[in-house]
């Protein structure tokens, strides 16, 4: 019946642009929902998101090791060449070679921080960090090298 | 106790003994006309600021917080801003209906503050037609719009100011139909006389279902009628960047945005007069205390009270409702506000003939 639709129309209208407004009542009455973050201020007390993502690093242990074998699958995975891994041979002690890397370089200043090769890596070596002021004078210095001096491959890690 | 009336009684009274009668009101219409920019530019100054918190607070934001405490001074610096750029006025535009169009808009709007009510007795004009006299003025700033946005000689102009005039045009009739509800049930079109009514409660609680119905169609169509969100698409700015005052710059655009404002005031204004019983303090039928209590609070207060609830009210439809297309505009206008209204004037008229209101 023509006048029920018309009824209906306007209760169901009327009714989710109350329920609209509900929340951003909610949302004003609610200060502590704010998320701004007044950034040079709060420096010290800064809340980022958990899905923040900043620049590439590889997690070392107190015993400086890693995880990374230097099996290149984030090089490969990168969309624009912003890892490059320079790998050696290292011998194992029962006399056999073993591919290692040798130098990680990052280029953080060609980094789209897409995650590809944080989701490449097989063992977990490399993620994400969230510091975000990169700021330098000198570009070369935004090209980074991520493992760290003497440090070496985990033992277990395959 | 602190009374508007007391103060203008005092003044006129000085007037008219010192001075002979004619210069006496001449004065007086000077003191008005001071009061009324002083009022406009505390208003604008005041509402801008509002918006902007409200709308931060509403989007999960802080707004403005950097010019003075809790960001007080912001539009202050902003309105010094305007003031000190170019008025640039286009090579091919119109320029005498060009430079005219924020002045008629203004002007409209100082126009209708005339029989507002800000207080009790602290009245401009008190007109025997006051509420007609709203309505037809009230329609006159779409003359200025449809120049400004002729004259611009930018085709987004043109349309966002044809938009509004379509827009203005039809929302006007159902805004005058729940208007119309309340000048029933009081049987006078007179600002004071309504107000006078409801001394014994708002209404809004006095006149049942139909009169919260002639309350909420007359929120929507001032909040079109003002041009504002979610019947912004005068002014779209993903379409017609500003619409007709696109090519407006320094103060003539002040002019228009702050007309914007005054205008949000003075809808409200009327809306808290006819519907909740503008200066007359919170009473409920016979509660003799209760009444005497509330007389304790001034009247300015309530009035300003109510009035900024309401401005509230449709900031919060502003940043909650997304904006409509030119064609569901024009269906919620004639396929539902309007019949609703027609058939809601009828039992309103029901209601005060038979006396079933309180």
């Amino acid at each position: 019946m023509f006048l029920k639709e018309y009824i209906k129309d306007v209760y169901n209208g009327v009714t989710s642009l109350l329920k609209g407004m509900r929340k951003t009542g909610y949302y004003f009455f609610h200060t502590k929902e704010i998320i701004t973050e007044q950034y040079p201020d709060n420096r010290d007390t800064l809340k980022l998101a958990e899905r923040f993502r900043g620049e590439v690093v590889m997690l070392h242990d107190e015993n400086n090791e890693h995880a990374c074998t230097g099996c290149t699958a984030c090089e490969l995975a990168c969309p624009n060449g912003t890892i490059k891994v320079i790998t050696k041979f290292d011998m194992t002690p029962e006399g056999k070679k073993k591919k290692a890397v040798d130098t990680f370089i990052y280029h953080l200043e060609l980094c789209t921080m897409c995650n590809l090769c944080v989701e490449a890596c097989p063992t977990g070596a490399i993620s994400m960090a969230q510091n975000f002021e990169h700021s330098v004078y000198d570009r070369n210095k935004l090209t980074k090298r991520l493992n760290k001096p003497g440090s070496k491959v985990r033992e277990g890690v395959e | 106790m602190f009374s508007l009336e007391g103060i203008t009684k005092t003044i006129q009274d000085w007037l008219f003994s010192s001075f002979s009668p004619t210069v006496a009101l001449l004065i007086e219409c000077a003191i008005i006309i001071l009061l009324a920019i002083a009022l406009f530019a505390l208003l604008g100054l005041v509402l801008v600021l509002m918006e902007r918190k409200v709308a931060a607070h509403i989007q999960i934001r802080l707004g403005p917080n950097r010019v003075g405490p809790g960001g007080m001074f912001q539009t202050v610096a902003d309105t010094v801003k305007l003031i000190m750029k170019e008025g640039l006025t286009p090579d091919m535009a119109d320029k005498f209906l060009f430079n005219l169009a924020p002045f008629i808009v203004m002007i409209v709007a100082m126009l209708l503050l005339a029989p507002i009510a800000f207080a009790k007795n602290f009245q401009i004009w008190d007109i025997n037609i006051g509420v007609l006299y709203v309505s037809a003025v009230s329609s006159l700033s779409v003359i200025g719009i449809l120049m400004a946005g002729w004259a611009s000689n930018n085709k987004y102009s043109l349309l966002g100011a044809m938009r509004s005039g379509a827009q203005i045009v039809s929302y006007e009739l159902s805004a005058g139909l729940a208007i119309l509800s309340v000048v029933v049930l009081t049987g006078s079109l007179q600002i004071s006389d309504i107000i006078e009514s409801q001394k014994d409660g708002w209404w809004l609680f006095k006149g049942h279902i139909p009169v919260i119905i002639a309350f909420v169609i007359f929120l929507i169509a001032v909040t079109a009628e003002t041009n504002r969100a979610p019947f912004d698409l005068a002014e779209a700015e993903s379409e017609l960047t500003a619409g007709f005052h696109t090519e407006y710059s320094g103060m003539r655009f002040a002019f228009f945005f702050l007309a914007e404002y005054i205008n949000i005031f003075i809808v409200c204004s009327i809306g808290a007069t006819l519907f909740l019983g503008g200066w007359m303090p919170l009473h409920i039928g016979n509660w003799e205390s209760f009444n005497h209590l509330m007389d304790y609070i001034p009247s300015s207060v309530w009035f300003m009270g109510k009035t900024f609830f309401l401005i509230f009210l449709i900031m919060w439809f502003r940043w909650t409702f997304p904006r409509l297309r030119v064609d569901q505009l024009l269906n919620l206008e004639w396929k539902y506000l309007l019949p609703i209204s027609l058939f809601n004037i009828l039992l309103v008229t029901l209601i005060a003939i038979m006396g079933w209101h309180f």
